[in-house]
């Protein structure tokens, strides 16, 4: 018997949920097959068999979440050491089938494997640290409406509220539990699924230890608008499409080029430390349905706006049907915000760690602008940029949307 | 009160009970002539005569065997074992005699005999001279395990030894031989079997005894001194009879917990305390119960390997670090 468990699909994943398994009980099983379709914080992906042999059990069915390294299935590689399930393939798949029941439904007639029915069949209980257990039964707090930010999402004891100054009063009167945690009278829950649960506790981190600043500047964008005109006009026909959030992702990229300390990360090591990343790797916040996706563009500064363009609209896409890869996410060493489509003036945002910094973009808004003492109607972009102050002082991030809005003001520099 | 050494601390508590009770004797190995491998006993041979300070041959099981007769009749005899790593060879003497015979006589007779010896590496004298192999000893009923980590407590269980009736193991350290404390000069036998908070705190438990208490200090006060953090160390002070009591009541305190330990990890003390957290603080726990361990392999000579292998400064801070952010505590 192999027992198959939980792979590690990502850097950062700590537990996985089954979407789907793809082999029942009694299958054969060859390296290379498909068996489950994994869930984890950032995509769902197959994951394949490494050994020939007969599925045997399935140990986690689908919907439920385990830590990396749990068994999910085992696998029967012929090696005949003896199973608690029954022998007989048929059996095996009855019994397996009745064991992923969820919990509510009838129960299947009383059966010899009716121990191990029982024993798979526990309530979902949120991971809570003992501590916290002890806590929740003694002030009724309810830790399904709690969320956790220790490993795995863990509950622990800083995610539930301090206990109550006051003693329960003398007069004996019966104290109403805590409503703490509990949701308000008539809300809709709906749980996070690993994705919400990996936003939440990611930039939970951020905005909690990381001390930021913003800093705004704007760009007189008509010549962008001319040259982005100019370029599908040239582009008429190859099928290739340049938007003004290519060329600002161009703009950006070359603007980190040349400002190394904004292309950076914090890292706690030894007293803290600058890592000045060589890459230029910008990552493009992608609202997909799941919710925030942040694809990356490896080596932005190196490519062209057009290729710029197609790379993100492949990344969106696959954004869109949860299929980005742990590669398609890694390594970003900034990121880039766009809510310009929603005729967003300016906004502010959350930096994903561990990164240095964040541009949030704004739409191209007409104003009345003076040039040369007569009233006209230019368009300027807003942009914002949120920085690590530990590791970006003002000055670094003012030189840097200053060079930005040179480039974006210059866009011909984009091209050359 | 005076400040001296952790070896003196020893030489003082073997003097005084030997002016005390003249049933005290001391017998080992070049004790005597040449005052002890690490001069605990100097000078002792030339104040109380050979009756009481017997050089023996490298013989272990046998002069402690004949101490563990000797015993049984009545008097109180100090073996010294050269290190805890030749205490091997005089196993079945301490394990299956000196362990065994109040229960096997049915209390008609005790062995009170001491087994001094010093465990530790950190000096360079390669696998076989350089071990902790203090469990095997704490893994026995009917024998009892102290490991004094100041010079202090080195006195006073060593007087609580000598004067109890059950055989007793004191596990001294290489490298606290020349740690410096203060000593007070009338220091009472330690209770056997009780723990020392040797630094209060609220934040988290370390729990440590022998060299790895004097390195849980550090942490701690290093700890407290740059990040706040308000560490609670737990210095054993006895393997068997442990305190478990102490143990429990800190981390139901500060609801976690890291063990430090100088011995191997699997199936180490650190993992005899894990258990008993688990037991008695279950409900108070935050986070699970961290343990810092010597490397699992023989102690390598090479300075640096050797270095490497031994739990540091370093790995006992990070585990707090680590245990603390499980409990996503600042």
């Amino acid at each position: 018997m192999i027992d198959i468990p939980m792979p590690r699909l990502s850097d950062t994943m700590e537990e996985g949920t089954i979407a789907a398994w793809h082999k029942k009980p009694g299958d054969l099983v060859s390296p290379g097959d498909v068996i489950v379709e994994i869930e984890t914080d950032k995509a769902v992906m197959e994951h394949e068999a490494y050994e020939l042999g007969t599925l045997a059990s399935i140990l986690v069915p689908e919907g439920e979440s385990v830590a990396i390294g749990t068994p999910i299935a085992r696998l029967d590689d012929g090696t005949g050491e003896d199973v608690p399930a029954p022998q007989d393939t048929s059996a095996a798949e009855a019994s397996t089938a009745t064991e992923i029941t969820p919990i509510g439904s009838p129960a299947e007639s009383s059966t010899a494997s009716d121990t191990k029915v029982r024993s798979t069949q526990k309530t979902v209980h949120p991971r809570a640290t003992p501590l916290v257990r002890k806590l929740a039964r003694e002030r009724g707090i309810d830790l399904t409406a709690v969320s956790g930010t220790g490993p795995g999402g863990r509950i622990v004891r800083a995610d539930i509220p301090a206990a109550p100054e006051s003693a329960p009063d003398e007069t004996g009167a019966a104290t109403t539990p805590a409503q703490t945690g509990t949701p308000a009278n008539d809300a809709e829950v709906v749980p996070f699924d690993p994705i919400r649960q990996a936003i939440g506790t990611r930039l939970t981190q951020s905005a909690t230890t990381t001390p930021t600043f913003t800093a705004t500047a704007s760009a007189d964008v008509e010549a962008l608008f001319t040259l982005r005109a100019d370029l599908n006009a040239a582009l008429d026909g190859t099928g290739d499409k340049v938007s003004i959030n290519d060329l600002v992702m161009r703009a950006v990229a070359l603007a980190l080029r040349e400002h190394p300390r904004i292309n950076a990360s914090y890292s706690p090591a030894g007293r803290g430390q600058t890592l000045m990343h060589k890459q230029v790797n910008v990552g493009v916040a992608v609202a997909a349905p799941a919710g925030l996706m942040v694809p990356v563009v490896h080596n932005t500064d190196r490519l062209a706006v057009s290729a710029i363009g197609t790379r993100i609209r492949t990344l969106s896409a696959k954004a869109m049907d949860r299929a980005l890869s742990p590669d398609d996410m890694s390594d970003g060493t900034f990121t880039v915000s766009n809510l310009g489509m929603f005729g967003v003036e300016n906004f502010t945002a959350i930096i994903n760690p561990p990164q240095g910094a964040i541009l949030a973009v704004g739409a191209a808004l007409p104003e009345t602008r003076l040039v040369d003492g007569a009233a006209v109607e230019r368009r300027r972009m807003r942009y914002t940029i949120t920085a690590d102050h530990r590791i970006i002082d003002g000055a670094d991030a003012g030189r840097f949307l200053a060079g930005l809005t040179e480039l974006l003001e210059n866009p011909l520099r984009l091209l050359a | 009160m005076s400040v001296i050494t952790y070896r003196q601390a020893l030489h003082d508590a073997l003097r005084a009970e030997m002016l005390r009770d003249e049933n005290v004797l001391l017998i080992g190995e070049e004790i005597g002539k040449f005052e002890g491998s690490y001069k605990i006993t100097a000078g002792l041979l030339a104040e109380f005569g050979q009756k009481r300070v017997r050089d023996t041959p490298i013989a272990e099981e046998g002069f402690t065997g004949a101490a563990v007769g000797a015993a049984m009749l009545g008097l109180r005899p100090v073996v010294e074992i050269m290190t805890i790593n030749f205490s091997l060879l005089a196993l079945d003497q301490i394990v299956n005699h000196a362990a065994k015979i109040y229960g096997m006589f049915g209390g008609q007779a005790t062995a009170p005999i001491v087994i001094r010896t010093p465990g530790g590496g950190g000096q360079q004298l390669g696998a076989t001279h350089s071990q902790n192999i203090e469990l095997y000893y704490a893994f026995v009923p009917g024998l009892k395990v102290v490991a004094p980590s100041t010079p202090a407590d080195a006195k006073a269980l060593m007087l609580a030894a000598i004067r109890d009736d059950d055989p007793v193991l004191v596990l001294e350290n290489l490298a606290l031989y020349n740690t410096k404390d203060e000593v007070p000069d009338d220091v009472a036998p330690a209770e056997i079997g009780k723990a020392a908070i040797a630094h209060p705190g609220a934040d988290i438990t370390v729990v440590a005894y022998s060299r790895m208490a004097t390195v849980a200090l550090e942490a701690a006060e290093r700890l407290a001194e740059t990040e706040g953090i308000d560490v609670e160390v737990v210095d054993l002070r006895s393997l068997r009879p442990l305190d478990r009591e102490t143990v429990v009541a800190s981390v139901r305190k500060t609801n976690c917990a890291v063990v430090l330990e100088d011995d191997w990890l699997t199936y180490g003390i650190g993992a005899e305390i894990a258990a008993t957290i688990s037991d008695g603080a279950f409900d108070w726990l935050d986070a699970p119960v961290r343990r810092v361990a010597m490397a699992e392999v023989p102690m390598p000579y090479a300075k640096p390997l050797e270095a490497a292998a031994m739990p540091s400064l370093d790995d006992a801070i990070t585990a707090i670090h680590q245990t603390l952010d499980a409990a996503n505590r600042p």
